[in-house]
């Protein structure tokens, strides 16, 4: 659709600039302003440069959250983007089951994700959990408060049992916006499921793909709540992901300097990744 | 085929609603059964959990509080979101991608790295522990959701229908209330229920920003921890109680919640 130019359109959108400035550039300017100072009292701060970056950059704690923030978040993408296409594929089209079906896969998208987390730490305890205990009932020593992977498997397990609705209802409304003669044209051809899913399925599914894919990697790249509730980043340190070492670091240790440091660096990550979807996705509008 | 997907379908439903069921039989059990060994349903039966909800008001206070700034970011959300989506699907403006993207940034933002800022912007203008306070700092992400879910709804609707409004005469409010809104009167549907869910699920930033008068249930739910151990059946209950506002308001928008997670783009 072609647009008309017109700037006084600012007057529409300065409600929402003025809203979001307020609660995005000021809190932003002073995460800023304690990245680059040492910061003792109201009265004694000294002007440190680039120091805590540099500190932050080097501290192997850091390191080892990120590495295990981008292994979850890979582990994330790779199980829920395919199986929520097979799940939408599976879908009914029609018929009352359709409005049923889309309700209970919402559910656990509305649920509060301290309660998921609770939901899972009931659900996986050996004792008490239905799951923890037809595990260890079977023979399989399952503990997820102190085995590793275990603790990592089941952070996973509820990850895939919270999101993977989501990316099967947006694949599900791509489904529904694939026009009928296609799949007429497709069985003119006695083209196989397979081809279909391939040739016509998939591509149209491109666009909801990445608004799935560039979701889930901010969501799962942010995710605090959650494990904490369920494992509180335990065993040791093995499900601590960076929001939760962020935490520590400015509301436990009171670092403010190297913690604001590390948020600039930890939000610079999420905003590239997700430029380069963004970009992928604008660059399909364009050319189609 | 078609048998095949069936199962697939069914297998995939009871792995989301088996935990959820484990929530709702721990909720209806008292908490020496819960303790005392495994059983598939409460066999003593009983409704304390919930009375205790009920009766005593820091429970109770906290879904009222819950409920309250949610209810007021959604209002706020979709209010500043509809001019400034007809905006965005409308007209080129002066760095208008830029803003665009610039909103959605807002959306990758942890809100761990608002913690300590937001507690002290809401502190130094006398907000902190107010609802004011939890709903304003959701509409962070809510905001820039809402425009892009409006704006692909709006997208949807011609041009010409503008036009053609203001051809016959009708002033851009008295437009955009009486025809344009009623058009996309699903989006918005739709936009609400989002704002709604994504502002009843936070709980970093309510939790910081809130003390006594506001505080949620999300942040009332860690009381249950005390030094005689977790109450579970409470959490239980207060966890399911949880779920039941997301399942009324998905109710309203269920045969437009799918192009809703698509963000009106399909």
């Amino acid at each position: 659709m072609s647009k008309v130019h017109n700037n006084k359109a600012w007057w529409l959108v300065l409600p929402v600039f003025l809203l979001v400035a307020f609660s995005a550039i000021v809190p932003m300017m002073t995460v800023v302003n304690y990245s680059v100072q040492d910061i003792f009292d109201q009265s004694s701060r000294y002007f440190v440069g680039v120091d805590w970056y540099r500190q932050v950059l080097q501290d192997p704690r850091l390191h080892d959250s990120l590495l295990r923030q981008f292994i979850y978040s890979a582990c994330v993408l790779l199980i829920e983007i395919p199986l929520g296409i097979a799940i939408a594929l599976t879908m009914p089209t029609k018929g009352r089951w359709t409005s049923l079906c889309l309700i209970v896969m919402a559910i656990p998208l509305l649920i509060p994700w301290n309660v998921v987390g609770t939901i899972w730490q009931i659900f996986g305890r050996a004792d008490i959990g239905l799951l923890g205990w037809s595990l260890n009932q079977l023979g399989v020593s399952y503990n997820y408060a102190s085995n590793t992977r275990d603790a990592w498997v089941t952070v996973l397990v509820m990850d895939v049992w919270h999101w993977t609705s989501l990316v099967a209802l947006l694949c599900y409304s791509g489904l529904r916006a694939i026009p009928d003669v296609y799949y007429q044209a497709a069985r003119i051809d006695r083209a196989s499921a397979w081809a279909v899913f391939r040739h016509i399925q998939l591509p149209k599914l491109k666009s909801v793909l990445l608004i799935a894919v560039m979701l889930r990697f901010m969501d799962s790249f942010m995710i605090y709540t959650e494990p904490f509730v369920l494992t509180g980043g335990g065993p040791g340190n093995a499900t601590t992901f960076l929001s939760q070492t962020l935490t520590q670091m400015a509301v436990g240790q009171f670092d403010l300097g190297p913690a604001a440091a590390f948020s600039l660096v930890y939000f610079l990550i999420i905003l590239l990744v997700s430029w380069l979807f963004y970009t992928a996705m604008t660059h399909d509008d364009k050319t189609r | 085929m078609s048998k095949r997907k069936r199962v697939v379908l069914l297998i995939y439903i009871l792995f989301l609603l088996v935990p959820i069921y484990w929530l709702l039989n721990m909720s209806f059990k008292s908490n020496t059964e819960i303790l005392g060994g495994l059983s598939l349903w409460p066999h003593g039966f009983t409704l304390d959990n919930y009375r205790v909800i009920f009766t005593d008001p820091s429970w109770y206070r906290g879904y009222l509080n819950s409920l309250y700034y949610v209810s007021l970011n959604t209002l706020i959300s979709l209010s500043v979101a509809l001019p400034a989506a007809y905006a965005f699907s409308r007209y080129r403006f002066l760095g208008d991608k830029h803003l665009f993207f610039w909103l959605l940034t807002n959306r990758m933002a942890p809100p761990a790295v608002f913690l300590l800022p937001f507690f002290q912007l809401y502190s130094s203008i006398g907000l902190f522990d107010t609802h004011i306070a939890v709903a304003l700092a959701h509409c962070l992400f809510n905001v820039p959701l809402a425009v892009w879910i409006l704006e692909g709804f709006m997208s949807g609707v011609p041009k010409e229908i503008d036009e053609t409004a203001y051809i016959d005469g009708y002033s851009f409010p008295k437009f955009f209330v009486k025809i344009f809104i009623p058009l996309i009167g699903s989006g918005i549907g739709v936009t609400a229920f989002f704002c709604f869910m994504f502002s009843w699920v936070e709980l970093l930033l309510a939790r910081t920003l809130t003390s006594v008068e506001a505080k949620p249930i999300v942040a009332v739910m860690t009381r249950t921890v005390s030094a005689s151990g977790i109450d579970w059946g409470v959490l239980a209950a207060a966890g399911v109680l949880t779920i039941l506002p997301g399942m009324l308001v998905i109710w309203f928008v269920r045969n437009h919640v799918a192009k809703g997670f698509a963000l009106g783009r399909v």
